[in-house]
């Protein structure tokens, strides 16, 4: 557990990283919160020349609170996610994920940017963001772009954004008023990646299904969401089922994870349904 | 008049003896940062060493390479068997009487084994250079289930087979194929045979005991600094038996022993994992020897879950006999024990399966026999006690899953089954049927206690109708109670049938009073994190009369502290406690004469008073142990040497069985196998009660280390011998979020052949709380015709059950 040798960057502004970036290709990664790329680099399965570390810069810091949108910096650690107040009232769905993301002190460091940006299929941001129907910024040699969160994940680890952009905000459209809402997780213990995982937004006459660790990218379905907002759970269910592949692993083989998948997508529409009004 | 004279109980109260919920001495330290931990050790000149392991489970080692690796800057040297030979170092032996290769000896028998050690500078440079010794391999076919061993035409150790390929007999008599390494047998088979035979009821299952990991929070380490001056080595390390290590070092290295100095500092943490030795010990002696400097090697957790000592792995089957009333007539018991590339297990040299005849349980079984046949795989070594005395949790798990699987088969109450079993209290001392003498016991006291503080006919009656509910559609959770009644055996051991490597398992313990009323005690233990410091001193605090504020516990360095064999087994309280007694009885002998000299009367006209020696008849005329003390030191008393100091070397005349009655309630989710612990009850009995509040931590900590063991715990290899839960990603280590509130309770029936009457605890949670949540998995699904699922019961496992007796619809 000894990561090979690197060299450290630690640039103030969003241009001097995608600089940094330029200048070094795929020998160089960005470092947010560390939770997944240290643990790859100190097994040697990730082994860069340069680490470049965002804590520094502020532009990727903070969150915004408007009347139909939200942005976060790409540094909001989901602690922060946990303990913003308006953030809570605006998208109560974030906090209930975020509280089931790894443990609190992986939260006191882990980023949201870190978190969407990775592509790592465990992770939880990623289908919360499709959910959501999130988009990213992203900054790069060319300037800015956004992606929406939908159309960002390719493969496991490989998404949308190139190898000399830096995803930079999120932005979240505020959810209508009375809109339900759950995030249902089944795990093995704190600090698990999710068997299965679901998001669930219901609400004036439309509804958003996403599913996480299902699949080699986050399992977003139009027509589960058309299914649910129709009330056709049954429906909803159906072609969630038909868009997830999951594998094998020591959580259990595909038949177990397929029936879990269900009962959590039924449960967390259920706990969504009874919060829609 | 206002009498300001302590009574007897102020002055007792005031030494925090036996019985006090003293606070842990240790804790000042551990919790301001101030331990000093293997990793805490920094010399002059220190060097790192780093293994080179191997990727496969078996394979040839044609070729190894060091050109590249010896250029990285600060590598200092690379070393391989080739090396090691000429020093006979190469190999090792291991505590069960089988040898382990250091370095790899031509082959691998296991992922991860240690082929190369790169010796640099630091720690960033050892591990640059590892990965750059090019080994050069031939995969060889690998053997990763035991039964599949004893019919390959594979050998998987050359070094046991003669000249035709024909197993060689083993360190435990004949062995019957090359893969096999022995045959354990226990009990009278034909008498047992023959019991089944004329049996009303014989109930029959095989179990699965995984192979798991004790995974203490430190890894294990060593840093061995030779003297090339003097000629003296130092090691310290993560050892368990720092002076058995001691002895084993001097016999492999052929350094005298006087001249080797092995200090296990405060150790994160061991439940057996950190008995053995294990090659990084052996490479960094090595290492300092030919380089002249200091060599620190420390795992990380990959490798400490990957190849040092894992613990189960036993495939149990079990006959058990009864007539139609429920009353136990007789058990076979059937272990096929997969040890891994080497047998590496901690027992006692004359058990190469452990205690595992202690699995009559807590019945009054009259008939019974035991056999254990050991096979080696293409898996890591290891076989050890992980929070146990030796395969003491196999023995019981099997008794309490048979146990249950009998009332099945009668239709009975589980609760009334073993109630109508248990051996009775005017039984004891009882002589089980394979081989042991029980102490002490009252077991149906503590059953009826356990059934009367959960209510245990409300529960059954909640249950019935919650199976009611779930049969009519109104719930989708069942609810399992599980039941577990153990006795342990632990306190290895008397000296005449306990030994490891010829070393009996005595152990000692050298007390020194000082001028001034105050002491330091030392022993042949080593805490791990148990309290030693604090509880030792408790004993000796009722025994001397100083308070235990003022008496020092030291363990731990060879040099310092009388010889000992180690903590683990529970057998610190059991041996070492009664050590610590014997010395403080030696103490108040010689207490007692200087006592009689002070106050001019005869020796047997004083007695001993809590901190002080009186004169019979006349209380107010004493000396106080404070002044005893002074008096040994600056008074020229006829007949008595000056000095107050004794040693105690404690031989036990027999094991101590702790006891316990355990229910947990659970609730399972039939849709997700998800189980939630809604109630833990632990009642122990570890006879004499040194310390509650230790008592109480050391349940918590075995009950959740049960836990985990029962519900998810597991090291799962593939079929290409893989391991698939190398980290703690997989490897299930709970956290509080996993743990329930746990509600603890107790009896006391002291051991009546210990000084002090206790029994030792630090293991009995472990040992009886595996089996209790893995009965209430059981029975929630009871009755719906579930009779045995293997642990660990993970979700997976759990909802596999419920979905194969048909309950997902």
């Amino acid at each position: 557990m000894i990561p090979a040798g690197f060299e450290y960057h630690r640039p103030s502004d969003i241009a001097g990283a995608v600089s940094i970036l330029q200048e070094h290709g795929d020998e160089a990664r960005v470092i947010a919160g560390g939770h997944s790329l240290i643990p790859m680099m100190k097994l040697r399965m990730a082994d860069m020349g340069h680490l470049i570390d965002l804590q520094d810069i502020d532009a990727l810091k903070g969150i915004e609170i408007g009347s139909d949108v939200v942005t976060i910096g790409a540094m909001v650690t989901q602690h922060e996610l946990i303990t913003h107040e308006g953030l809570s009232n605006a998208v109560p769905l974030i906090k209930e994920a975020a509280l089931l993301i790894a443990d609190p002190q992986v939260r006191y460091m882990g980023t949201v940017g870190g978190n969407v940006a990775n592509g790592d299929p465990g992770n939880d941001m990623p289908g919360l963001m499709q959910c959501l129907n999130a988009h990213f910024e992203l900054s790069g040699p060319d300037g800015g772009r956004t992606v929406a969160a939908r159309e960002f994940y390719e493969a496991a680890y490989f998404t949308a954004r190139d190898d000399e952009e830096i995803l930079t905000r999120i932005s979240i459209p505020v959810p209508a008023g009375g809109t339900g809402y759950a995030y249902e997780k089944q795990k093995r213990k704190i600090g698990d990646y999710a068997t299965a995982a679901a998001a669930v937004m219901i609400g004036g006459g439309t509804a958003s299904v996403a599913m996480t660790n299902l699949a080699d990218t986050p399992i977003w379905s139009e027509e589960a969401g058309a299914a649910l907002a129709a009330g056709d759970v049954d429906g909803c269910v159906s072609a969630m089922m038909g868009a997830i592949d999951p594998v094998a692993d020591n959580r259990g083989p595909i038949e177990f994870k397929k029936h879990v998948a269900a009962v959590i997508l039924r449960r967390a529409i259920a706990r969504a349904q009874s919060r829609a009004s | 008049m206002n009498d300001m004279t302590p009574t007897p109980e102020e002055r007792a109260a005031n030494l925090k003896g036996m019985g006090c919920a003293r606070k842990r001495v240790e804790d000042v330290r551990f919790t301001q940062g101030r331990g000093n931990y293997v990793d805490d050790i920094k010399l002059d000149g220190m060097l790192f060493g780093d293994f080179v392991r191997s990727p496969y489970a078996h394979a040839r080692v044609v070729s190894i390479n060091a050109e590249e690796a010896m250029k990285v800057p600060g590598v200092v040297a690379v070393i391989t068997a080739a090396d090691l030979e000429p020093l006979g170092l190469h190999w090792m032996p291991t505590l069960a009487g089988d040898k382990q290769m250091v370095l790899a000896d031509g082959k691998v028998l296991f992922q991860g084994q240690e082929v190369a050690f790169v010796v640099a500078e630091d720690r960033y440079a050892a591990a640059d250079a590892v990965e750059l010794v090019e080994v050069e391999y031939e995969e060889l076919p690998v053997i990763v289930d035991p039964f599949e061993a004893l019919k390959s035409d594979v050998v998987l150790r050359e070094d046991t087979v003669d000249e035709n390929g024909k197993a060689t007999d083993g360190a435990h008599g004949p062995r019957n194929h090359p893969n096999h390494i022995f045959t354990w047998e226990q009990g009278d088979e034909a008498a047992t045979d023959a019991v089944m035979a004329e049996a009303e009821v014989v109930a029959e299952e095989t179990m699965y005991y995984h192979r798991t990991h004790p995974c203490p929070l430190e890894t294990c380490g060593s840093v061995a600094s030779m003297d090339k001056v003097t000629g003296k080595l130092t090691l310290w390390g993560t050892f368990q038996a720092p002076h058995a290590i001691r002895t084993v070092v001097s016999l492999i290295s052929g350094i005298e022993e006087h001249n080797i100095r092995v200090i296990s500092p405060d150790i994160g943490g061991g439940f057996g994992n950190k008995v053995g030795a294990y090659s990084g010990y052996v490479c960094s002696v090595v290492a300092s020897i030919v380089t002249g400097r200091p060599v620190k090697w420390v795992e990380d957790r990959m490798e400490n879950l990957m190849t040092t000592a894992f613990a189960r792995d036993y495939w149990m089957s079990g006959k058990i006999s009864a007539t139609k009333e429920g009353k136990i007539t007789g058990l076979h018991c059937h272990v096929t024990a997969d040890h891994g590339g080497f047998d590496a297990c901690a027992d006692p040299t004359k058990f190469p399966a452990g205690f595992m005849n202690i699995c009559t349980g807590s019945y009054d079984i009259p008939t019974a026999y035991l056999a254990v046949d050991g096979v080696y795989t293409n898996k890591a070594p290891g076989g050890v006690s992980y929070r146990c005395s030796f395969r003491v949790t196999e023995a019981v798990y099997f008794i309490e899953r048979m146990i249950e699987v009998l009332a099945i088969k009668l239709n009975m109450d589980a609760a009334e089954l073993r109630r109508i079993n248990f051996i009775k209290k005017e039984q004891f001392p009882y002589q089980s049927a394979l081989g042991w003498e029980y102490d002490s016991g009252d077991y149906h006291t503590a059953w009826d206690k356990a059934m009367e503080a959960v209510d245990y006919q409300g529960l059954r009656a909640e249950q019935a109708q919650r199976i009611e509910d779930f049969k009519a559609g109104k719930t989708r959770s069942l609810m399992g109670i599980g039941l577990t009644f153990f006795t342990e055996i632990v306190g290895a051991g008397p000296v005449k049938n306990c030994d490891i490597l010829g070393l009996g398992m005595f152990d000692s313990c050298e007390i020194r009073i000082h001028p001034t009323g105050s002491a330091i005690a030392r022993l042949g233990t080593i805490s791990q994190g148990q309290g030693h410091a604090t509880t030792f001193a408790q004993i000796l605090a009722t025994e001397i009369g100083l308070p235990a504020d003022s008496i020092t516990i030291e363990e731990g360095d060879t040099d310092t502290a009388p010889y000992g064999l180690g903590t683990y087994g529970s057998r610190s309280t059991p041996v070492a406690g009664a050590a610590t007694a014997m010395a403080g009885r030696k103490i108040r002998a010689k207490a007692q004469m200087i006592a009689a000299y002070l106050l001019e009367v005869h020796d047997d006209d004083v007695e001993f008073d809590v901190d002080r020696f009186v004169v019979k008849g006349a209380p107010e005329r004493f000396k106080t142990m404070k002044e005893i003390a002074f008096a040994a030191y600056n008074q020229a008393i006829p007949g008595i040497e000056p000095g107050l100091e004794a040693v105690s070397y404690y031989d036990p005349p027999n094991m101590t069985y702790p006891f316990g009655a355990y229910v947990c309630v659970m609730d399972i989710d039939v849709d997700t196998g998800v189980p939630e612990i809604r109630r833990f009850y632990a009642l122990d009995d570890c006879g004499t009660r040194i310390n509650p509040m230790i008592i109480e931590g050391q349940i918590h900590g075995g009950l959740t280390e049960a836990l985990a063991v029962a519900l998810g715990q597991e090291i799962a290899y593939d079929e290409m011998g893989n391991v698939k839960t190398g980290t703690l990603m997989d490897f299930f280590l709970p956290t509080s979020w996993e743990v329930p509130n746990y509600e603890t309770d107790y009896t006391v029936t002291p051991s009546p052949h210990h000084p002090i009457g206790a029994k030792g605890v630090g293991e009995s949670p472990h040992v009886g709380g595996v089996p209790c949540f893995s009965n209430a998995v059981h029975d929630a699904f009871r009755a719906f015709g579930l009779t045995q699922t293997n642990m660990p019961h993970d979700h997976w496992r759990i909802w596999k059950t419920a979905n194969e007796l048909g309950l997902h619809g």
